[in-house]
């Protein structure tokens, strides 16, 4: 942050009404951004406020409709992502542009320039993994790890090329507390290298704990600029939103003792060689109950929801229990009919699928327990039924979209997610399992995703949430247990639970340990 | 005796070989081309034409290769540019090669061919048993065991190769890193057709240098199986169509004893056994997600 010369002065990166439409939605609408040398500075706003077009024109995986670019003082159109990265930008993806078929390694070098060989790139990428402190395998297929593991992955290929300008999108809302303390300490480093960071994150204390500058978005408009380090997170979160933020209203939980979903010695071989095994998972909830489930990622929390919500089949039909009934041998659908309903951690691509637009998604979840409104005789579809279904979820989750029914893959990640969920809770289901409820959501919408959750167990629902934000899980639950390594601690009513006591629990599990090869396994 | 089918065996499998092994690197690319059969035939009768015509076989071969290519390219064009219908494009590719073919070919049906020369190294050749069959076959039959190990060599060690595998695992990310998805596609797609041509030539050049129509006789299909049945590796594919080879060969024989065993299921066998593959390889996810390109046979607009 020298200020000798006029070379430095000027800024490293100058947008000037930048604009981008989809359709008949103006996604980014004359934006103007400025970004010094060596400062991190944050990009806010709400879900679909355009923060990840923007930042998608400045990485050239998008075409400006209108507006200027200037890097370094030159204007520049920046018209690929390699472009971009030759200009010395480089980015971190929301959505992951992994390949899940190849490995890490082979991952990191097609996004280099230079045709080094695997084996050097994963010498590099080891030293760079070890010096940033975001453990990584090289040799790891990408399909076999966890989001926050993929994560590292991106953040590394981004970090090997060098570059002066990092955008990232999004980078912590997977990572747990400790990976996140150890990136703000990279991203320190780095800004102390002289280097430029563009940072988008819904978190607003570590937007306060890290950032110099703030830009808030406001459907697709600039509203401000601020000096983060001088707001609350309250007052930031009010520039966001433009009003105040909902708070979290929890009535004493329900007093009734009927269990709704029960696990009972549940095991799981790994199915892969970077899966973890699960041994005697015991849980129970209780109708009017919400159960968190704390952990570090990667320690089975992924495959615990896989084997609740009936991906995976147990071998007893009585491991687990829905309403009563034995659902071991049910496939997913079947445990749908027994009421329960199943949110899983990976919204695009999961929860739901891509090039589907949100009515045929809502159909896809629901139309065996819902047959009797969707499906007509003969099992024809009654589309206006499914359509004004679709239509009470968007309003009532607040959905924005650009079009009356988009395609998944068009919603901004934060609307997804409350789609995703708010097409579940509209079945009233009596057990509702849920991995990583606010993953990307911003404050407002994580609010009403929480309160929906809150109002699920007051009206008599068992809630299972499984997540790694621990204030979520605090929040919300009546109790908390912690999974690690594939087993699960016995809950902790939330009167006893501490950070403390929770962190302990989850303690022994360090992020080294959590990809499974030691990092020593070389090419 | 022995050396004499396993001869003949290898002369059935290399057309299966060659046809195979550009379209197991179309699909890597994540394009699939059903119209093999149309670019095989195509190669066929340009190769018979252009050498019976020149009396150069290898001019043949040469022409044969462009053709395929180039008839590929329509398939690229219509599918990559236009955003056509993979599947019915490429059946309806093989349906005008077919046609097409018949056509081109009417004026040199029971023409005398001209025979590509099997190479003959002087006493290696001679080595009893496996003389002939390493040292003393014809060039395509060199070609399709090179091309193999290039295609392996290609895909798993160089970064072209890489990348391309990267194209047919997930062309939006491809995209985003700035990978020209089309472009790659476009020459996967060629690499392809030139192969497929290839196999045309050898059919009418080597396995019975004669132009006859419909002489692929389904031989393009067996080469979309064994792409599957291979699981996309390349080495699989090499004992695939040795394996389908054998099968039609050993077919031919039992014909020929009169054993009664119907010619329909043994002509059915190659299909046969990539089903039972499929379903063998579909029950481990691990390995269908390692091998299968996830974005096969999908369309790609980029989001600009
Ligand atoms: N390819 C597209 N086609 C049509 N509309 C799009 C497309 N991409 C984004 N949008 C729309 O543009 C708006 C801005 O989306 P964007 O992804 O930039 O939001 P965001 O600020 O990054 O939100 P989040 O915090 O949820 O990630 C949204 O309303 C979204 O629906
Ligand atoms: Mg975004």
């Amino acid at each position: 942050m020298d200020s000798t010369g006029d070379a430095a002065a000027e800024p490293l990166l100058e947008v000037r009404g930048l604009s981008k439409i989809f359709g008949t939605l103006k996604a980014c609408d004359s934006i103007d951004l400025e970004i010094r040398r060596g400062e991190i500075h944050a990009l806010l706003g709400e879900n679909g406020a355009g923060k990840s077009t923007l930042v998608k024109m400045l990485f050239g995986a998008l075409e400006p409709t209108a507006g200027t670019i200037r890097w370094k003082g030159q204007e520049v159109a920046i018209r690929s992502p390699g472009e971009a990265r030759r200009l010395g930008i480089g980015m971190v993806f929301q959505h992951f542009s992994l390949f899940d078929a190849l490995t890490a390694a082979e991952n990191i070098i097609l996004s280099l320039d230079d045709p080094a060989p695997v084996s050097a790139v994963a010498a590099r990428a080891r030293e760079l993994s070890r010096a940033y402190g975001l453990p990584l395998d090289p040799q790891a297929h990408v399909g076999d790890l966890s989001v926050g593991e993929r994560q590292r992955i991106e953040i590394i290929r981004c970090l090997l090329q060098d570059p002066e300008l990092i955008i990232l999108d999004e980078p912590t809302s997977v990572l747990t507390p400790q990976e996140a303390d150890k990136l703000f300490d990279t991203l320190e480093t780095l800004r102390s290298e002289g280097r430029s960071i563009l940072y988008i994150s819904h978190r607003l204390e570590e937007v306060k704990r890290l950032c110099d500058r703030a830009t808030v978005l406001r459907g697709g408009r600039v509203v401000g600029h601020s000096d983060p380090r001088r707001e609350t997170a309250a007052s930031l979160a009010r520039m966001m939103v433009g009003g105040d933020v909902p708070v979290v209203v929890r009535d004493k939980p329900a007093a009734t003792r009927e269990a709704l979903l029960e696990v009972r010695g549940l095991n799981r071989k790994a199915g892969h060689p970077f899966a973890v095994s699960l041994s005697e998972i015991e849980l129970t909830v209780h109708a009017g109950e919400i159960l968190g489930v704390a952990g570090v990622a990667g320690n089975g929390q992924g495959e615990l929801f896989e084997a609740i919500s009936g991906e995976a089949l147990q071998e007893s039909a009585d491991t687990v229990r829905i309403c009563g009934h034995a659902a071991g041998r049910h496939d997913i659908t079947g445990r749908r009919l027994m009421g329960a309903a199943f949110v899983p951690e990976e919204r695009l691509g999961h929860a739901a699928a891509p090039f589907m637009t949100l009515t045929q998604n809502l159909l896809l979840s629901r139309y065996r327990t819902d047959a009797r409104a969707f499906l007509g005789r003969l099992g024809i579809i009654r589309n206006a039924v499914v359509a004004s279904a679709a239509k009470r979820v968007s309003t009532a989750m607040d959905v924005r979209k650009g079009s009356e029914d988009p395609e998944a893959t068009a919603l901004s990640g934060g609307n997804l997610q409350k789609f995703v969920i708010g097409r579940e809770l509209d079945r009233q289901p009596r057990v509702l399992v849920v991995n990583q409820p606010t993953w990307g959501v911003d404050a407002g919408a994580a609010a009403r995703i929480r309160q929906a959750l809150v109002d699920l167990a007051k009206g008599g629902s068992a809630v299972l949430v499984i997540s790694q934000d621990l204030d979520e899980l605090f929040e919300i639950c009546d109790a908390i247990a912690v999974m690690h390594g594939g087993r699960l601690s016995t809950p902790v009513p939330i009167a006893e639970a501490t950070y403390e006591k929770i962190g302990l629990l989850m303690g022994g599990a360090r992020p080294e340990a959590t990809s499974g090869l030691p990092l020593e396994e070389t090419v | 005796m022995f050396e004499d089918i396993l001869i003949t065996i290898a002369t059935a499998a290399t057309p299966l070989l060659l046809a195979a092994i550009g379209e197991l690197v179309t699909e890597r690319s994540g394009v699939l081309n059903l119209g093999v059969e149309g670019m095989m035939i195509m190669g066929a009768v340009t190769g018979f034409a252009v050498a019976v015509t020149t009396g150069s076989p290898w001019l043949g071969v040469l022409a044969a290769i462009l053709v395929g290519a180039a008839f590929s390219l329509l398939f690229g064009f219509l599918t990559l540019t236009l955003v056509t219908n993979q599947v019915a494009t490429g059946l309806s590719l093989t349906l005008l090669g077919l046609g097409l073919s018949g056509m081109i070919g009417e004026s040199f049906v029971g023409r005398a061919g001209v025979k590509l020369a099997a190479i003959r190294i002087p006493y290696l050749s001679d080595i009893p048993y496996i003389g002939r069959l390493i040292f003393g076959q014809d060039p395509l039959f060199y070609v399709s065991i090179l091309l193999t190990a290039g295609v392996v060599w290609f895909l798993f060690r160089t970064r072209a190769g890489l990348t391309l595998r990267s194209v047919g695992d997930n062309h939006a990310s491809a995209h985003a890193l700035g990978i020209r998805v089309i472009t790659i596609r476009y020459l996967a797609v060629m690499f392809g057709g030139a192969c497929a041509g290839l196999a045309g030539a050898y059919l009418s050049l080597v396995y019975v240098p004669q132009w006859v129509e419909n002489m692929t006789a389904g031989r393009g299909w067996i080469a979309l199986a064994l792409v599957v049945f291979a699981s996309w590796r390349p080495w699989r594919l090499l004992v695939g169509a040795y394996l389908f080879g054998a099968v039609s060969i050993g077919q031919l024989h039992t014909q020929a004893l009169g054993v009664g065993i119907p010619s329909q299921f043994l002509s059915s066998l190659p299909y046969l056994a990539t089903i039972v593959v499929l379903v063998l390889i579909s029950r481990n996810r691990r390995l269908t997600m390692m091998n299968t390109p996830a974005s096969l046979g999908q369309p790609f607009v980029p989001d600009r």
